[in-house]
């Protein structure tokens, strides 16, 4: 099996599906003849030509609203957004009507398309480079958020997303893009969409985490084993729709759960998991859900290490619910 | 921009464009240039046909299309009437914009798609959406397609080549791109007409579509419906620009103004665009110049911000009158056939309108169906849970 870091795997998913099925389109800025800024979709250009892979005037709401029409008409478009934090001005489109298209027609438009956009900090990139808008997008019906946490998943994920039926906003953790590396299977891989994965099975503190803190939450259970305290971390893998059962079947075990997710706290993806659990799994509970995130601030440039939730913050939050 | 020819009203333009009735309402500054050379006319004053731009009709043809605006108009005023009687909630119309909806329906090919904004249902029914699926859609039934989930008038139809209708502005431009830019990809002769009105030619969605139009070279008609307002907001302020059309200009489009309530000018300059968009010319924007005759919608009073004499010179050019008059001196129509058409007509509604009332609302299950594919685990529990609870009382369901 061969060993890719993130891009590579995403490079390969798409090269497979676009040779697999001559619907599929590759559209946005700077992805055409540079192979976008980040090289993920370099050679795909070469090999498929100006008509599959299109380079696009500067204009995200563009990007989005000519996808979602080349969708209606029946190709598979894979739109990428050059930064998470440049998606806003294709917001409408993707809230009003991508998001609403096939509820809106009784089902005769399921408008369906794939955007792919590097989420997430790290990289020194402050306000503008760095963020995680995924609630943003959780939280209008109709939409499925995925962000995986290494390359093997990338790949699979994002066959699983093109194939999907419904549109897919897929984030790339661009902190982890070449630092993630592993085996990835050659070939036809799925993962399947709304399937979290046990990466580190334990039996006192359920971690919830996605994207690169996974590795943040692997150290910090690392660090808690040390001290006695043996925690499973749980990764997301598809943020929407959530694999509620992994959660509540982990929590139920464990009693204690800590969420991790970069984006601000408040009205985060973390809130609403906190939320279900209360819900489902509350007599279960020996301590208050806990979630370590990013803060209610625009994202920092100089101060972003302290912003994060890295596993230095972690720690602490673990140690303080298994001991509460 | 000569002003010569103008009707003697409140409509009067100054050459740079602006137009008051001197009092503080604004009037719409609608440069009914229907004399000015640039704007293509086929039906003459004298109600003759300009041969240099006749696109040549059949009778046939002629009086299906002026039966189509007759009943787009008598929809239009029963289903305002139905809304002021409580019994559907809301219409939004296209009242003396029939020739502008109408020729540009007719003008495109039977594989070609059209993409609404909301005001154009006389195109879905020429597509050959049938009349009771656009009542059911008005009184948003368990047979409306939509499942009651949109508002009135918020109908789709993909099996006539017709867009999905939403709200939001300008939204179908850059989709409509889209589409038409996939079947050029994919090499298939296919344009696809977007509608929509002056107000949305101020949209992000408006520059986005057409520069992509621009530069990709899409088969597109853009057809703008300038009827002079966007809800209260008149043209004169919603561009500096003097026409619609010569926006097209900044993105590589050519761009021509018509006499929009002339139905015989809409299908000329249509149908040449057409003819560009499958040469592989690429992209045209169409201006009509026409008139909303009534308000924005049934929750518009038109009264609030602009004087009645200010409509009364559109009223003279209404594009049902006007074609009437042809057919008259043309091919023969009378009185008698003018009540027996309204009389057709407006059983067949009636008996559409009598069958949506007496049908039931949606389901609650379909309240959490088709917002995906399948549906997951969540919606689930969410539709059981209001299954199991009690039901909203005083709401005829």
């Amino acid at each position: 099996m061969p060993q890719m870091n993130m891009v590579q795997a995403i490079n390969d998913a798409l090269r497979h599906e676009m040779r697999r099925d001559s619907r599929v389109v590759v559209l946005g800025e700077d992805v055409g003849k540079v192979g976008g800024v980040f090289r993920v979709t370099q050679g795909l250009f070469d090999e498929f030509g100006d008509d599959r892979v299109i380079d696009t005037p500067l204009s995200e709401g563009g990007i989005i609203g000519t996808a979602i029409g080349m969708a209606l008409y029946g190709l598979v478009p894979v739109p990428e957004i050059q930064f998470s934090d440049f998606i806003f001005p294709a917001y409408d489109q993707i809230v009003s009507e991508l998001a609403k298209y096939r509820y809106r027609s009784g089902g005769e438009y399921p408008a369906k398309l794939v955007i792919r956009t590097p989420t997430g900090g790290g990289i020194r990139g402050g306000h503008y480079h760095s963020q995680s808008p995924e609630a943003q997008f959780i939280h209008v019906a109709g939409l499925k958020v995925v962000c995986p946490s290494n390359p093997a998943d990338a790949k699979g994920l994002l066959l699983a997303s093109i194939r999907d039926p419904d549109p897919v906003l897929f984030f790339e953790p661009k902190r982890i893009y070449r630092a993630a590396k592993g085996e990835v299977p050659e070939g036809d891989h799925t993962v399947p969409l709304g399937k979290a994965s046990v990466v580190r099975k334990g039996q006192n503190v359920t971690i919830v985490v996605w994207g690169a803190m996974l590795y943040e939450a692997l150290e910090a259970a690392n660090q808690a084993a040390a001290q006695g305290i043996d925690c499973e971390v749980i990764d997301l893998r598809t943020l929407w729709p959530l694999d509620i059962e992994t959660i509540i079947t982990s929590v139920k075990k464990t009693g204690r759960v800590v969420v991790v997710h970069e984006a601000p706290k408040s009205c985060g993806l973390g809130g609403e998991i906190v939320a279900l659990i209360n819900e489902k799994a509350f007599l279960h509970l020996e301590a208050p859900p806990k979630r370590v995130t990013g803060f209610d601030t625009p994202f920092p440039y100089t101060l972003e290490m302290e912003y994060l939730p890295l596993s230095h913050r972690i720690l602490p939050a673990i140690i303080e619910t298994a001991r509460y | 921009m000569s002003t010569a020819t103008q009707p003697a009203s409140s409509l009067a333009s100054t050459a740079s464009g602006g137009s008051t009735d001197g009092s503080a309402n604004p009037v719409a500054r609608h440069p009914l240039d229907a004399h000015a050379p640039d704007v293509v006319r086929v039906l003459r004053d004298d109600g003759t046909l300009d041969p240099a731009t006749d696109p040549g009709l059949r009778s046939d043809e002629v009086l299906t299309l002026y039966r189509a605006m007759v009943r787009a108009r008598l929809l239009d005023e029963r289903l305002v009437l139905l809304q002021r009687q409580g019994r559907i909630g809301f219409h939004i119309g296209c009242l003396g914009e029939e020739a502008s909806i109408l020729g540009s329906a007719f003008a495109m090919r039977e594989n070609d798609w059209i993409f609404p904004c909301y005001r154009e249902f006389a195109a879905a029914l020429w597509r050959g959406m049938p009349l009771q699926r656009y009542v059911d859609n008005m009184f948003g039934n368990t047979n409306d397609p939509v499942k009651g989930r949109q508002m009135p008038d918020h109908y789709t139809w993909k099996r006539g080549k017709f867009g999905s209708v939403s709200s939001p502005i300008g939204t179908q431009i850059t989709q409509a791109v889209g589409f038409a830019w996939a079947a050029k990809i994919r090499k298939e002769d296919l344009t696809a007409l977007v509608y929509f009105g002056d107000g949305a030619t101020s949209s992000n969605e408006f520059h986005n579509g057409m520069n992509f139009a621009g530069v990709f070279k899409t088969p597109v008609v853009f057809f703008c419906r300038n009827n002079g307002w966007a809800i209260s907001v008149p043209t004169e302020r919603q561009t500096a620009s003097e026409t619609f059309a010569q926006k097209g200009v900044a993105y590589g489009v050519p761009g021509v103004r018509c006499d929009g309530n002339d139905i015989f000018a809409v299908i000329k300059v249509t149908r040449d665009a057409v003819a560009r968009a499958a040469r592989g010319e690429g992209s045209t924007i169409i201006e009509a110049l026409t008139y909303r005759l009534s308000g924005h919608s049934t929750s518009d009073d038109p009264k609030a911000y602009r004087p009645e004499a200010g409509v009364d010179p559109w009223r003279r050019l209404d594009p049902i009158p006007r074609l009437r008059r042809y057919i008259e001196r043309t091919i023969g129509w009378t009185d008698a056939q003018d009540k027996e058409l309204e009389a057709e007509l407006d059983a067949e509604l009636k008996a559409a309108i009598a069958v949506s009332e007496k049908t039931a609302a949606p389901s609650l299950e379909s309240m959490f169906e088709d917002v995906f594919g399948e549906m997951p685990w969540h919606l689930q529990e969410q539709r059981d849970e209001l299954l199991r609870g009690p039901r909203a009382k005083g709401h005829g369901h």
